[in-house]
């Protein structure tokens, strides 16, 4: 067998880092001391955290900004929601009815991601990210206005409401949305497609497919020059990644009985906040996204005592650690200041490094 | 025996200026070309027209036999012309080796499903991508920072790197940008020696735009002189360095 | 027809908010090259304050707005130099996107704690009745007026201050190269700061208008008019001031026809893919500038 390198270790301690996340929380759980908030707070942990690597795979791997990754979100929870909702009555067994919902809802969130990369991918910069932006409203627009049923005629769709001829069913109701969705995401289940989802973006980022994407990313016209693809590597990573936030629709939309398309669930708002996450996790860096995700997640209803001044405090720590974080007067301090500097200087001491002619020059 | 790379009349306007004006020239397999001229006479326009960066108004390139004339810039690659830039442009966040291994890509091929599923063909090609790899980068003195990000190599490396990546798409022919810009008089002396075993040891035509003179005359054996965008003067490089009206383009009036 | 016309003269209207909202994003983005998120939430506290000042201080209306605008003014400076400013030159362009909407959140969440999230009922700051036309059949509200003429003097106020004045010079500048300008002498933090001031007092102009036209007022108004006036901003192309007029105009004009003749739920829809074709067809907005990278 190959010998490990240390990419390889790398990836299996953010395997390892979830797994232990989830095994203390079911110690916890059997031990009684998780609270039903607490408990109830997991499924949703888990598809935030989905949702970030996913979206740090365009943000941070192919370096295109996309705020419309909730609009995926969104296809995949209707899409997977529809197909359980209609199939629940039916004797289907469930868990290969769930199964199939999870294949569902990310097909269809996939072909949404290829459909809309073609003429979004064409963008660059924060044209691009507006871009997105709208996607997600539309899809999201849509989803709340549109009515979907089935009677004795057959199937209906429209965007104002109708009767329903002799038997049948409203499968998404107008902005009432889908009602009756079962409730299938377990945390189990969860922490699987979590791990699926790493497992999926951190071979890919080791891949050849991973180069082709970061060397688009860092220098579209050399990329260009050494005969990489940019429109097929482009396409590729963002389809993979609206696939997998679309997934992480599903596990949104089986975890609870309505699911509505509001911008509380689905709007910018929440493609934001995810970006946060892959931001504050560090761009590009898959394992920081569910580190991230876990905290800045956590934190708030950690802080639940301070009532209204939680979201404020959230806002003014975001800010700081921002400034701390990217200012470079703050980076600037922290290479003279900081403890791995301090480290440094004092291993340079011992071994003298002789090669210091660095710096880049241009023309 | 017809030339490696032929190019006939190459012509471009950019709204009314014309930055190319009927360039012709043939290059010979094996040769080490050198194109000077003074600044903005239209040296890297001629690189971004063969490169397929820009597409000529009126002319024609072969590759050998081969018309690639409007051809996009990843078709030319493939064809066998691989270049560097004059500002470097390396992937800087990626580490020196998967610089090169990007320049593999297309030599190497797996599926992106057997990338994700580590399927054995994923760890066979990879094996060979790092032992290629690791080949070029001997070759440049670069292995043992084949772990370092490449924003983080010095000046003079990262100019080295990006020929390894050039060459790693196994090209006909390499075209230089300014392969010696910011380089002090002994990193040139040791740049010229690698320029010639590149030729000799990969078998390699290049075609190169230098402003050192030292450069160009140590290691060019014929020479295309431009000047506000056509050619002043083409042929040997001691002949074409003896022309008067070389001389003065280089030196004005 | 009368009826077209009604909802036609609305859209202007709406559109000239937007476009006031979008005058701010365009400048600010133009010299700063940041997704301001927190311009929206600038409109919400705007409003906010003209409401404190005229319902619970009972100053002038017209004395309110004025108040408002100079309040919003500092803000726009004071989260300039505290929240952007230490990020300029910051490796990644998301630094200061996160940080803008670290400062929305903070704005919104400030305003939930001080104002509650129950709607406050605006109380008109434009009292005047509007005129009525066709015996009736055609009445156009004074906040409609108000509200196109408002936009058609800052518009004016805008184009003469950017071209004729040194300071106006000065932005075109450094939102074309920073490090040129500061070379000619000029000086880019001012620059900077001045930008933000007029963006977030034309804000507070807008919290106004808007709040006369739709008098309900929350934490989370500013959000979504944020959102259109950027996107009216990116249609007119970014940067480009009368393309920010022309992008808000279509937009609000877009908007209310959609909500009339094709439904209420998908106007939004509709706007943004307004947004999407143009940007398909021109992808730099409707006025914006080609750019091309260098090779």
């Amino acid at each position: 067998m190959m010998k490990m390198t240390k990419q390889t270790r790398r990836d299996l301690i953010t395997y390892g880092i979830v797994i232990v996340f989830y095994i203390v929380m079911q110690l916890l759980d059997l031990a009684g001391i998780l609270s039903f908030h607490v408990k109830g707070l997991l499924v949703p942990l888990c598809y935030y955290a989905i949702a970030a690597v996913a979206l740090n795979l365009v943000v941070g791997i192919l370096g295109d900004l996309s705020l419309g990754h909730a609009g995926f979100m969104c296809i995949g929870a209707f899409s997977s929601s529809l197909f359980s909702v209609t199939l629940k009555d039916s004797g289907f067994p469930a868990g290969l009815r769930f199964f199939l919902a999870l294949l569902i809802g990310t097909f269809f969130a996939a072909l949404f991601g290829f459909l809309i990369g073609i003429p979004v991918l064409r963008l660059n910069g924060d044209y691009l990210a507006i871009v997105t932006l709208a996607f997600g409203e539309i899809i999201k627009n849509i989803l709340a206005a549109v009515y979907f049923g089935y009677d004795e005629e057959g199937l209906h769709i429209a965007f104002k409401s109708f009767p329903l001829q002799g038997e049948g069913k409203m499968l998404i109701n107008g902005a009432m949305g889908i009602q009756g969705t079962p409730t299938d995401s377990t945390f189990t289940i969860a922490v699987v497609i979590l791990l699926l989802a790493l497992f999926i973006v951190q071979n890919i980022v080791r891949s050849r497919t991973g180069r082709a994407i970061m060397s688009i990313r860092d220098n579209r016209i050399a990329a260009e020059a050494v005969g990489i693809q940019i429109t097929k590597y482009k396409m590729t990573a963002f389809t993979i990644s609206a696939a997998i936030a679309g997934t992480a629709g599903v596990l949104f939309s089986h975890n609870t009985t309505t699911l509505t398309a509001t911008s509380t669930y689905f709007g910018y708002n929440v493609s934001i906040l995810i970006l946060v996450y892959v931001v504050l996790g560090g761009i590009g860096n898959i394992r920081g996204s569910v580190i991230a995700t876990a905290i800045l997640y956590i934190l708030p209803e950690m802080l639940r005592g301070l009532s209204n001044y939680r979201m404020l405090i959230y806002a003014i720590v975001l800010i700081i650690i921002m400034l701390i974080n990217w200012a470079p007067a703050a980076i600037t301090f922290r290479e003279k200041y900081g403890i791995s500097a301090y480290l440094a200087r004092r291993k340079e001491n011992r071994t003298p490094v002789s090669d210091m002619g660095s710096g880049k020059g241009g023309s | 025996m017809a030339a490696l790379l032929s190019v006939n009349h190459l012509s471009i306007s950019f709204g009314g200026l014309r930055a190319v004006d009927d360039f012709n020239v043939e290059i010979e397999k094996g040769a080490l070309y050198g194109l000077i001229g003074p600044n903005g006479a239209g040296k890297t326009t001629v690189f971004n027209l063969l490169t397929g960066v820009y597409k000529p108004d009126e002319g024609r390139i072969f590759l050998g036999d081969r018309n690639i004339t409007g051809l996009s810039t990843v078709e030319i690659n493939q064809a066998g012309i691989a270049r560097t830039f004059q500002n470097i442009r390396l992937f800087k966040d990626m580490s020196v080796l998967d610089n090169v291994k990007v320049g593999l890509h297309n030599r190497y091929p797996y599926s992106t499903l057997a990338g994700i599923l580590k399927l054995p063909v994923y760890f066979k090609t990879e094996k060979e991508m790092d032992e290629k790899a690791l080949e070029l980068l001997k070759v440049f003195e670069l292995d043992g920072e084949s772990e370092t990000l490449s924003k983080n190599l010095p000046y003079g490396k990262q100019r080295k790197l990006e020929i390894a990546r050039a060459l790693a798409t196994d090209p006909k022919l390499l075209l230089l940008d300014e392969p010696a810009a910011g380089m002090n008089p002994n990193e040139t002396g040791e740049l010229m020696d690698t320029i010639r075993f590149v030729r000799d040891h990969f078998d390699m035509t290049i075609l190169l735009i230098e402003h050192d003179m030292k450069l160009v005359a140590g290691i060019c054996e014929a020479l295309t002189v431009l000047n506000f965008g056509s050619v002043l003067c083409q042929g040997q490089t001691s002949e074409v360095l003896k022309n008067p009206e070389v001389i003065k383009a280089y030196l004005g009036d | 027809m009368l009826n077209f016309l009604t909802y036609l003269v609305n859209g202007i209207s709406l559109g000239s908010i937007y476009a006031i909202i979008a005058l701010g994003y365009t400048m600010v983005y133009g010299i700063a090259k940041m997704l301001n998120f927190a311009h929206g939430d600038v409109i919400m506290i705007g409003s906010y304050l003209i409401y404190t000042f005229m319902v619970t201080g009972g100053v002038n209306p017209l004395l309110s707005v004025l108040l408002a605008m100079v309040c919003c003014t500092v803000l726009g400076i004071v989260t300039e130099k505290v929240a952007y400013k230490p990020l300029r030159g910051a490796s990644s362009s998301l630094a200061v996107l996160i940080t803008a909407i670290g400062v929305s959140y903070l704005l919104q969440n400030l305003a939930l704690l001080i104002f509650t999230a129950n709607p406050k009922s605006f109380s008109p700051v434009i009292t005047w009745e509007g005129i009525s036309l066709f015996d009736g059949e055609l009445r156009i509200q004074g906040v409609t007026i108000v509200t196109i003429i408002t936009s058609l003097i800052v518009l004016v106020c805008l184009q003469l201050f950017i071209n004729r004045t040194r300071q106006g010079q000065a932005m075109i500048a450094v939102s074309e190269d920073k490090g040129a300008a500061a070379l000619m002498g000029i000086n880019v933090n001012n620059t900077i700061s001045l930008t933000f001031a007029i963006g977030s007092g034309l804000a507070a102009v807008a919290g106004a208008l808007l709040c006369s036209a739709y008098p309900n007022l929350t934490p989370y108004t500013g959000a979504m008019p944020g959102i259109k006036a950027f996107v009216a901003a990116v249609l007119g192309g970014i940067g480009s001031i009368p393309g920010a007029m022309i992008g808000g105009l279509t937009l609000g004009v877009i908007e209310s026809l959609s909500k009339r003749y094709i439904s209420t739920q998908l106007a939004d829809a509709i706007v943004f893919s307004i947004l999407i074709i143009v940007l398909l067809v021109r992808p730099t907005g409707l006025l914006g500038k080609k750019i091309q990278e260098k090779v």
